[in-house]
């Protein structure tokens, strides 16, 4: 299944970061996953929460411009090869990954990689298909 | 050395009775041909009977840059346009331009202008010219080529930038003179170091410098550099373009051409004439105007008359180095920017607020202006993906480039983050010491 991202947008100056992760400790919400897209101007934060909507409404309280994204969290076994598995499918089956890194899983004994695809949709039935399992568990 | 002696050195009783001749026939010429000013007369109650001196300039109504912009582009034309031979433009407060079209006895009074201006510097018709002025709409370029050609000198059109070859140009060519915006002049100063050439070693002797506000200290600065004196000049595209005033070897305060432009002080606040050696802003009458003529024109620029007769031997009033505006124009590489510009550019982009904050500092280095546009991001144009936030960036920048004609830095800023105080946002930030 697809979960939601939120991506927030940062401008280039000290402590913007740290104002996030504050603001998301103080409503007690749990990151997941996290990734930083940056440049010399600006970066976007994307994260991976335990709440969507409760996240959501904290920063949006707090004028954080942020964003919900469709994206695809894929569990797969904490071995090697298994993320070059995955790929491989993808490539096969013309899935185009914008984006991806990896999140913590509960269990500890598998990994959760956090796929953005350009056709989400797409890529969940190529996921289901091939018998791959996804998590919303966060 | 003086143009021409018996104007810019007449006996003042003369000068103002030629003045009144003058300022006499424009007000009877507008009132009959411009039913701009004609309305305007009428609405303050007076008529061209009732300009019985010199002094009754002041019953009349001003002009102001949003008269022009309402009348753009041909509104305040007093001549059939056949009679017009060029037309120059500059950009006004919204983006509406401002034009300035002349007769061919307004281009002569140009050429006079800009001919004094450049004999004021001790320009002759032996000196050759370096006009690193950009040419087309903007007044400057052609401007000075004029004044140039008019001296007898020789030009070289070189137009602004390309320093490698402004100084290549100065080293073959043996310019004496040369004519760009302060800031330029200290730029081409220190690329030419950089390149190994001392620029002293050039043979430059003078520089007509306007465009721009610029100090006494960036004077001793150019003239250090290149061993030069360098000579403050003003005017501006609505009168008549660069040639209004002009300082002579003195170098200190700029003669008028006032037997073309008349020169008032006025209080900015109430709209009354101060007297001689009070600070005000500059509103000038263009008397021998043919083509496009104002009346009390609000030049928006503070300074003062000068009292004391000038020991060059010119009688002409002189005005002080500029002081600054009343306005919230900033003047950036020469160009003019209204804070309101950058807003209605703003405006026409999808998805942009037009919250945003100008930062202008000039650099140590390069002595030039820089800017740096901070614009909040609007929740609508968040994509999570970088490379569109940077095309966004890119058409804010793209668009700023073709509104106001300079390039300007843009950075991307989050929602609310632009300093607001009591409901109303903090503009521009000018961090540049003059």
């Amino acid at each position: 299944m697809k979960i939601q991202q939120i991506s927030i947008f940062l401008e280039n100056a000290a402590g913007r970061l740290a104002e996030v992760t504050r603001v998301l400790k103080d409503g007690g919400i749990n990151l997941r996953a996290l990734m930083i897209a940056d440049t010399a101007d600006f970066g976007i934060l994307r994260i991976i929460v335990d709440s969507v909507p409760k996240a959501m409404e904290i920063l949006e309280k707090e004028k954080f411009t942020t964003k919900t994204t469709d994206v695809l969290a894929v569990t797969v076994p904490d071995s090697v090869g298994s993320l070059a598995g995955v790929l491989e499918l993808f490539e096969k089956n013309e899935i185009n990954i914008e984006y991806l890194y990896a999140a913590l899983d509960k269990a500890g004994e598998t990994a959760v990689i956090i796929f953005k695809v350009e056709d989400v949709e797409k890529g969940l039935a190529v996921v289901e298909k091939n018998g791959l399992s996804t998590t919303d568990h966060f | 050395m003086i143009w021409n002696p018996e104007n810019e050195c007449m006996d003042r009783a003369a000068m103002r009775s030629l003045q009144f001749a003058r300022l006499k026939n424009l007000v009877e010429r507008v009132y009959t041909n411009v039913p701009f000013y004609r309305t305007k007369l009428d609405e303050a109650g007076v008529s061209p009977n009732d300009i019985k001196t010199l002094d009754d300039l002041a019953k009349l109504p001003f002009t102001t840059k949003d008269d022009l912009r309402v009348t753009y582009p041909y509104g305040l034309l007093a001549v059939p346009q056949a009679e017009i031979v060029e037309i120059h433009m500059s950009s006004g407060t919204t983006g509406t331009p401002v034009i300035d079209a002349y007769t061919q006895r307004d281009m002569d009074d140009w050429f006079e202008g800009m001919a004094r201006t450049l004999s004021g510097a001790g320009g002759t018709r032996n000196d050759i010219v370096q006009n690193a002025y950009g040419y087309g709409l903007f007044t400057g370029g052609l401007g000075a080529h004029y004044g140039a050609q008019r001296i007898g000198a020789t030009v070289i059109p070189v137009s602004s930038g390309n320093t490698e070859k402004q100084l290549m140009l100065m080293r073959d060519f043996k310019s004496t003179i040369i004519t760009c915006t302060p800031s330029y002049a200290l730029y081409m100063a220190e690329q030419a170091r950089e390149m190994g050439i001392d620029p002293t070693s050039l043979g430059l002797r003078a520089g007509c410098f306007g465009a721009e506000p610029w100090s006494e200290n960036m004077r001793k600065e150019i003239e250090k550099a290149w061993n030069i004196k360098a000579y403050d000049i003003y005017g501006l595209t609505e009168i008549t373009g660069p040639g209004v005033a002009f300082e002579c070897a003195e170098q200190y305060g700029m003669h008028v051409n006032e037997d073309f432009w008349y020169p008032e002080i006025i209080d900015p606040a109430t709209g009354k004439v101060l007297p001689e050696g009070e600070k005000g802003e500059l509103v000038i009458t263009t008397i021998t105007k043919e083509g496009t003529p104002l009346i009390r024109y609000r030049t928006r620029d503070i300074t003062f008359i000068i009292k004391e007769r000038c020991g060059c031997g010119r009688t002409t009033r002189r005005i002080h180095r500029l002081f600054g505006r009343t306005d919230d124009l900033l003047i950036i590489r020469g160009v003019n920017v209204f804070p309101s510009q950058i807003e209605h550019a703003l405006m026409e982009i999808q998805h942009v607020e037009p919250n945003y904050l100008i930062i202008v500092d000039r650099s140590a280095q390069t002595h030039l202006d820089d800017a740096e546009l901070h614009v909040e991001v609007n929740p609508e144009a968040f994509s999570d993906e970088t490379k569109d936030m940077e095309q966004l960036r890119n058409k804010i920048e793209a668009t700023m480039k073709s509104k106001l004609g300079i390039a300007i830095k843009v950075k991307l800023v989050e929602p609310k983050s632009i300093e607001r105080s009591i409901g109303k946002a903090k503009r521009v930030i000018d961090k540049r010491q003059i």
